[in-house]
């Protein structure tokens, strides 16, 4: 028995395919979804991946947010199904309301693709459990549109809440909020970050670290012992 | 609404005397005359569009065509080679079933006029070549030239190109793996944005551009047409057609990557349901280049109407439409019965596509517009028969002085402080400092294959996640010692693609060239273009490695200053199993340093002596490509039975560049000793070709001794691995914070 997990491709998703493989090394099975689904084939997870969705017009995320299969999402995100948000899918999140602030252009106004060093500092979300809280990890960073903010009450209760999840680490690479590279709803079930760790699952390929694998071990886990 | 009657056919034969902007248009006064006699009567306006689109340098390649032969003509025996130069791109066999396309072209004047543009439509085009091929786009590479690093212009073009690079690569997601980024005064006014692309298909999805079986539908699909891209047409609209228009276009494309991703898309998936017979992007020339290639290369004829092309602007001439290179549109021949679920599968993706046409069972082309036929041509006259030249070359006459003007008798360091001091100099000069500010501004990560990126030997990509099968290319390109010898320096540039393809452990497969020079009317850059293909066509012949298609970029010239002749050479490889690749970066303190082949005194054109003396003069590296496929065999065989840990290939910037790069990536510093018989500045500074370093573990060291030695491969251990310090004994040693300050900093100054 494993798990299905969902992997949403809008037009302009780029790493749809790199997802599902991150999914199948994990051990789980990536189902695709597309973004006109009407409902999302009974998945235990989904997974919003990274990209341009519809070229980032308008604004990162802003047009994908209404597609046909963010209804069924939403409505079954509030009810506790896991939801990750990587990049581009973090965007979404944010402009969907599911996880608060948002993302404006890096603060030095470039695209930039480094390999970035991440500290986990919430380990109980239903997709970071496999790391123990205060580790450090590299992760990939690629985006244009990746400074986080938000205003300071919302700043200031994702802190105490502990529902920042991720912090940038020795270098703040676009001027986020805090330092904030991740976030996760109250319920610790939607998670969004703008680093990549479906990047980092093999040790041959990209940054040649595992890295981002316990993101994909920790949701495998929870759904099978579920 | 127009005042003048339609140009048709009958219209252009009833009345011979109308005057044709032909010379507006480019075309000179006997091109015209042969394109009246072709037809028989004076062009229509829309076939004078076509002809002089499709006649032009860029398309027609009519002062490069009698050069260019030698690529077929010296063509080596190579039977990995499964389709090449004329289609959109060569199709090279790599085994387990695997078929790689690849290419690299130019968009040198567009991103002068509009960086961020002009270089993302680059981007663009190349893509579409490799889609049309019938593969999956899986990589790019940009070699990219710029003026003075200090020159303010450069701070205008540098960010423009590198962020339309980076807009419209990055939102493909396509990973990019290489490239090079050089800077010189002699681009100045003439940067040099190339562009190349890898895809991956099956053999049995190889797709060509051309159109047979009557009956079967012409679709045009993608982005709408609009007026942008057109040159010449805007004068023949405005004075001869219709004076109400707006006159000036701009010429320059403006690029849509998300309509390109979703065409990229949508194309795989009409080949993966096999519902394609033939396929073009549209590039240079838009239509009337995919109309009449198209027809030219299939069995039959084809009936074109025009009104049927989906406009940005209704206020379109046939002209323009036929002429307008708006970007992201692909012409598909399919069978009837295959178009509705063609055209559902564009509608799936939100892609616009358009019945427009036919194939006929005759042999003309024939474009029809508002009920009358305006275009009636034999295709083959527009797309092959064009003009060749035969121009005149001959060796300019400051050539002789040029080479005497020796560089092994500049000043060299008399102390090792002054030895200490210019290798500092060199790895912060600007062509030898980091670009990873550059670089960290593409996608390298996307598609989760990439397994080597820049600033690798080469870029390297896993095309079989079972078996670990993989593709290398490298890109390389010295217009300095090309313009002191263009014959052996066009050599050297494959001589170096190749040797950095085998550092990383592939096997050079095949090459695509990227020909960059100033204006084929001066017959000393003809001279310099024919030198360089006769160079490069006797290299690839002896290196087995053929020419697959590539590039012609001419007239990179600015009033009587003509760039450098800049040959920019691209090799493919292959690697069985990418987990045997080789990095550049040392892996293991205490791992030996081996220096493979020969160090002799030379300077000519090298890095030491522009960074140091601003001189440019003797002659280049002499080229051995004996030596460089012994080599390559030894990096090769190296790789695959793990007795190498990391590996860099010698060339600009010489020994000391590669070490500090090696360090600086390795987190590990070096120690070493400079050789018996050398001295320790041509040790540290030569450019002698065919070399590179390689780190070997102490338990591996008598193995590879023993194969470089019974393969008569010189192998001189010249260090270790050690320390945070790069040591050069008996001389200096500079810290690795020294070394990444003075390294990494100098672009970011300039340009950040």
């Amino acid at each position: 028995m494993t798990a299905r997990i969902g992997v949403v491709t809008f037009p302009g998703s780029l790493d749809d395919r790199d997802t599902q493989r991150a999914i199948r090394l994990a051990g789980a099975e990536p189902v695709a979804l597309w973004h006109k689904d009407k409902d999302l084939k009974q998945v235990d997870a989904v997974v919003l991946c990274g990209g341009f969705s519809y070229g980032d017009y308008l604004r990162a995320g802003a047009i994908a947010r209404f597609s046909p299969v963010m209804e069924p999402l939403l409505e079954q995100a509030r009810a506790g199904l896991p939801v990750l948000g990587i990049c581009n899918g973090f965007q979404i999140l944010t402009e969907a309301h599911l996880l608060p602030g948002t993302m404006l252009r890096n603060n030095h106004l470039h695209f930039i693709c480094r390999d970035q060093k991440l500290r986990v500092e919430n380990a109980e979300t239903a997709w970071t459990s496999d790391y123990t809280a205060g580790q450090e990890i590299h992760i990939p960073l690629k985006n244009i549109d990746g400074q986080y903010v938000a205003d300071q009450r919302t700043l200031d209760t994702l802190e105490s809440e502990g529902r920042v999840a991720f912090r940038y680490l020795d270098v703040n690479p676009n001027g986020s909020n805090n330092d904030i590279a991740g976030v996760t709803n109250e319920a610790g079930n939607v998670v969004g970050l703008m680093p990549h760790p479906e990047h980092a699952v093999e040790p041959l390929i990209g940054t040649g670290r595992t890295d981002g694998l316990p993101f994909f071990t920790s949701i495998l886990k929870k759904l099978v012992n579920a | 609404m127009s005042r003048t009657p339609l140009d048709t056919v009958e219209h252009a034969a009833a009345t011979p005397d109308v005057e044709l902007p032909w010379a507006e248009l480019g075309l000179k006064k006997d091109e015209y005359e042969r394109v009246v006699e072709i037809l028989g009567r004076r062009p229509t306006g829309a076939e004078l569009a076509m002809y002089s689109v499709m006649w032009s340098e860029h398309c027609s390649y009519k002062s490069s065509k009698v050069h260019l032969r030698q690529f077929g003509e010296k063509a080596p025996e190579n039977d990995a080679m499964l389709v090449g130069i004329g289609e959109n791109a060569g199709v090279v066999d790599v085994g387990q079933g695997y078929a790689v396309t690849f290419k690299v072209e130019s968009h040198n004047h567009p991103s002068y006029v509009e960086p961020y543009q002009g270089a993302a439509t680059g981007v663009g085009g190349i893509v579409r070549d490799i889609i049309a091929m019938g593969a999956r786009p899986v990589a790019v590479v940009d070699p990219l030239r710029f003026g003075a690093a200090d020159h303010p212009d450069t701070k205008r073009v540098l960010p423009g190109v590198v962020a339309g690079i980076g807009g419209y690569g990055n939102c493909l997601g396509l990973p990019n793996i290489g490239g090079e980024v050089v800077f010189d005064s002699c681009y100045q006014g003439n940067p040099l944005v190339n562009a190349g692309c890898i895809g991956v298909m099956r053999h049995e999805d190889i797709h060509l551009a051309k159109a047979s079986g009557a009956g079967n539908k012409v679709i045009l699909y993608g982005a709408r047409t609009g007026g942008d891209g057109i040159g010449g047409a805007s004068i023949l609209a405005s004075e001869t057609f219709d004076d109400a228009k707006p006159s000036k276009r701009p010429a320059v494309q403006v690029g849509d990557p998300f309509q390109e991703k979703l065409l990229i898309e949508c194309t795989l998936e009409a080949f993966k349901e096999k519902l394609v017979v033939g396929i073009q992007d549209l590039g240079a020339a838009g239509l009337s280049c995919a109309t009449s290639e198209l027809a030219s290369n299939g069995s039959g004829g084809m009936r074109v109407t025009l009104d049927d092309v989906p406009l940005r602007d209704s206020t379109l001439s046939p002209e323009e439409i036929l002429m307008s290179e708006s970007q992201e549109r692909m012409c598909a021949v399919v069978e009837p019965e295959k178009v509705d679920r063609f055209l559902e599968i564009c509608e799936k993706w939100d892609v616009i596509a358009t019945v427009i046409g036919e194939v006929t069972d005759g042999d003309r082309l024939e474009i029809y517009w508002h009920g009358g036929k305006i275009v009636d041509v034999d295709p083959r006259t527009v797309a092959h028969e064009g003009p060749v030249y035969e121009r005149p070359y001959a060796r300019p006459s400051w050539q002789d002085a040029l080479q005497a003007d020796d560089a092994n008798k500049l000043p060299r360091p008399q102390t090792s402080e002054e030895l200490k001091d210019q290798v500092l100099k060199l790895v912060a000069s600007p062509n030898q400092a980091s670009k990873s500010w550059i670089t960290s501004q593409y996608d390298h990560f996307v598609q989760g294959n990439t397994v080597l990126a820049q600033p690798e030997d080469s870029g390297m990509i896993r095309i079989d996640e079972e078996t670990g099968l993989g593709v290398a290319l490298a890109t390389d390109g010295n217009g300095r010692y090309a313009k002191l010898d263009p014959y052996a320096g066009a050599q050297l540039a494959l001589a170096e693609a190749y040797r950095n393809v085998a550092t990383t452990g592939a096997k050079p497969l095949a090459v695509s060239d990227c020909l960059n020079f100033g204006s084929p009317e001066d017959p000393a850059v003809m001279w310099q273009f024919a030198e360089a293909v006769r160079g490069l066509a006797d290299a690839c012949q002896q290196l087995g490695t053929p020419v697959t298609g590539g590039n012609v970029s001419l007239y990179n010239q600015t009033g009587e200053a003509a760039i450098h002749p800049t040959p920019v050479v691209a090799v493919l490889g292959v690697i069985d199993d990418v987990a045997r690749r080789t990095p550049v970066a040392f892996q293991e303190e205490g791992q030996l340093l081996y220096l493979l082949g020969d160090t002799r005194e030379e300077f000519g054109g090298s890095a030491w002596s522009q960074v140091v003396h601003d001189h440019l003069g003797g002659l280049p590296p002499k080229v051995d490509l004996e030596r460089e496929r012994l080599l390559a065999e030894i990096l090769i065989a190296a790789s695959r039975d793990g007795m190498i840990d990391s590996a860099h290939d010698l060339s600009d910037g010489g020994l000391i560049q590669a070490v500090v790069e090696s360090a600086l990536l390795g987190g590990k510093g070096a120690r070493l000793i400079v050789p018996d018989g050398l001295d320790a500045f041509t040790f540290l500074f030569s450019e002698s070709a065919g070399r590179a370093i390689v780190a070997v573990p102490r338990s591996e060291e008598l193995r590879f001794n023993d194969m470089c030695g019974a393969r008569g491969l010189p192998a001189t251990r010249i260090g270790v691995v050690d320390g945070d310090t790069v040591d050069v004994q008996g001389e200096f040693a500079l810290t690795l914070s020294e070394l990444r300050e003075a390294h990494e900093g100098t672009i970011p100054a300039l340009l950040a």
